[in-house]
């Protein structure tokens, strides 16, 4: 087994004829990763996907899961991959077991082996107590775990999650990160996952993709990503105003710093270990910092630096992204 | 942890498991369940006992012309006999049996494998909407058994309901033929099946194509009516004008009907047996095939 998971080389999707979907896409992901796939509705996450599980066939270029040709060895492809699909597919008219015991026939495995391993998945997602309950009651975070549950009853060594919590609540939302995260580090195994959440794939993912009107536009690690922007933006006022710009260009890790109209914005690496030396320098020249603010970079800005436009999505997802503030008063004489 | 092809599913994997789940939606679900039961008696109740053709041709049908001198109680009934001999010889011509209730009970099965075949094929409607046909496809099943589990549980739905018919239609006094022989409800389930096959495999083609319930049903309701009546399932085509005449010829609902009667009320007819059998048999293969193709192709884009 290489220790390329996925490769693809320029990838394509035309829908019609004219509406390029995917557009020459070259990616891959190493064994043991939990790789993003991150863009706005319509950029062609779900299309690479579906080329990638086999649904769809690809227009050009070609792509290997597994060491298996993705065109010529499908079945093989479909044989060793797990995938969680969007939208919720479980039959609501039956039970949580029986959709798994389900799902294991279309996998060929036969029903004594299934029955022990639907009970163990069951226990995994927490559904053990539901399992006869047919899936029409379930919630939200139910189904989705039930999906999750179908998804690895082949004992995948990679497994393909499309949105996975999408239009989930914070709550559930968290604890789905639990379960993937359980997932990779208990089986060792591959996840690619798409989203549209830049959060989800910062707190997630190992490495990211974005993709935008189906091209990559870049690839790497959230932190590098981030890093790439040049550092986190620290804003502070002082009493009395005075002109301390030189003073706070001494600090270490400081790498620019802007006096707009009183209040200074500082580029800085590492802010939040740069913050309280910028502001132990000040105290020992005796100013005193009113105001701070500490703002990291997001994948949001990222997304903005490589696209040059926002994420062009919901309300919900903007206020969910928003930089994480930190404000900070400093008590009189403290 | 997960070793690399542990099984090795027959190519036929996963058919069972599939028509399972359709049938499941079906048998599990107790009103759908009684409602498809009930339906046939209802249509049976009406369209049998309604249109109770052969009481036409009863002396009490007609106006007895008023005589001069009047006719004796003997002359009556004798007349009588007349008109009874004459409603016999009359239904025996124009159905093949004396009795219409059993005709159009026969029909009513055939009539039944249309609608079953045709609206329980709709739910791949809602697997593709909801994502599970992709789901599926995922699978290491193979796309024709996909397919071919939407047939087979259509077919074994429409069996079932047939085979409900034939009890409902005895209990309500249908007349078997004079050399009728239990074996030969196995033929009738053999000509159902060859049908059903037929039509869900090409109502799948056509459904599979569609995001919404409405376009089915339209093409449906287009078709269905015009092909029960363009048979022979409740009236003899040797009375319908020749076009439609032509039309019926080449519907595989007559010969499906025929077939049936053949086997349930008439004298059978072996030579005419065949050659049902086989104008179905041909149209169940090429149809099918043609729906299975379609299918494949959409599935396979």
């Amino acid at each position: 087994m290489s220790e390329e998971v996925i490769k693809t080389e320029g990838l394509t999707r035309v829908f019609n004829k004219h509406l390029t979907a995917v557009d020459h896409v070259n990616f891959s992901v190493k064994q043991g990763e939990i790789f993003g796939f991150l863009g706005p509705n319509g950029a062609g996450k779900t299309t690479t996907i579906n080329m990638l599980i086999t649904i769809l066939k690809p227009t050009e270029g070609k792509a290997s899961v597994l060491g298996f040709d993705i065109a010529k060895q499908d079945e093989n492809v479909r044989n060793v991959i797990g995938v969680v699909p969007q939208e919720y597919t479980a039959d609501e008219d039956l039970t949580g077991l029986e959709n798994v015991l389900l799902c294991a026939d279309l996998y060929g495995i036969p029903r004594d082996v299934a029955k022990k391993r639907a009970a163990d998945l069951l226990k995994l997602v927490e559904l053990t107590d539901f399992k006869d309950k047919k899936v029409q009651i379930y919630s939200g975070g139910m189904r989705r775990r039930l999906e999750l549950a179908c998804g690895l009853i082949n004992r995948p060594k990679l497994l393909f999650l499309d949105e996975p919590t999408l239009g989930l609540d914070v709550q559930t939302r968290t604890a789905t990160w639990d379960y993937i995260r359980k997932l990779k580090k208990e089986f060792g195994m591959t996840l690619f996952m798409t989203t549209h959440y830049l959060e989800e794939a910062d707190a997630l993912c190992d490495r990211v993709a974005i993709i935008d009107h189906g091209k990559i536009v870049v690839v790497g690690t959230p932190e590098e990503l981030k890093h790439s922007l040049g550092g986190d933006i620290i804003t502070l006022s002082i009493k009395d105003d005075p002109d301390v710009t030189e003073l706070i260009r001494t600090v270490e890790n400081v790498k620019d710093v802007k006096n707009e109209n009183g209040s200074y914005r500082i580029k800085a690496e590492y802010g939040e270990v740069t913050a309280p030396f910028i502001i132990e320098a000040l105290r020992r020249k005796g100013y005193t910092v009113t105001k701070l603010m500490l703002t990291e970079p997001t994948l949001n800005e990222v997304y903005l630096e490589y696209t040059g436009k926002s994420m062009r999505d919901t309300e919900e997802s903007r206020e969910a992204f928003r930089a994480q503030r930190i404000t900070m008063r400093r008590a009189r004489g403290g | 942890m997960s070793e690399l092809n542990e099984h090795h599913p027959s190519k036929l994997h996963g058919i069972w498991a599939l028509t399972n789940r359709e049938l499941k939606k079906w048998y599990k679900a107790p009103v759908i369940f009684l409602l498809s039961i009930i339906q046939p008696i209802i249509w049976m109740g009406l369209l049998g006992k309604a249109m109770n053709i052969g009481a036409i041709f009863t002396g009490s049908s007609f106006p007895l012309p008023q005589l001069n001198p009047p006719l004796t109680p003997q002359q009556l009934q004798q007349l009588g006999g007349y008109f009874a001999g004459l409603q016999s010889s009359i239904m025996k011509g124009a159905f093949n049996t004396t009795d219409y209730f059993s005709f159009m009970a026969v029909g009513m099965i055939a009539f039944t494998a249309l609608f079953t075949t045709m609206f329980s094929g709709m739910s791949i409607v809602w697997d593709r909407r909801l994502g599970f046909l992709n789901k599926a496809l995922s699978t290491p099943v193979s796309r024709a058994v996909i397919i071919f589990s939407k047939v087979l549980s259509a077919t074994l739905r429409s069996m079932f309901q047939a085979g409900l018919i034939i009890v409902i239609a005895i209990a309500f006094g249908l007349q078997f033929g004079a050399n009728f022989n239990p074996l030969n409800i196995l033929g009738v389930f053999a000509i159902l099946f060859l049908v059903c096959v037929g039509l869900s495999s090409l109502f799948i083609a056509i459904t599979i194509r569609s995001t919404r319930m409405e376009t089915p049903m339209a093409v449906m309701n287009l078709i269905n009516l015009p092909m029960m009546f363009a048979s022979n399932a409740f009236f003899p085509t040797k009375f319908m004008p020749d076009w439609l005449q032509t039309i019926a010829k080449f519907n595989p609902l007559t010969y499906t009907t025929d077939a049936v009667r053949q086997l349930l009320i008439f004298n059978t007819d072996y030579a005419q047996l065949a050659l049902d059998f086989t104008y179905v048999g041909i149209f169940a293969v090429i149809v099918a095939t043609i729906g299975i193709v379609l299918s494949w192709r959409f599935l396979t884009k």
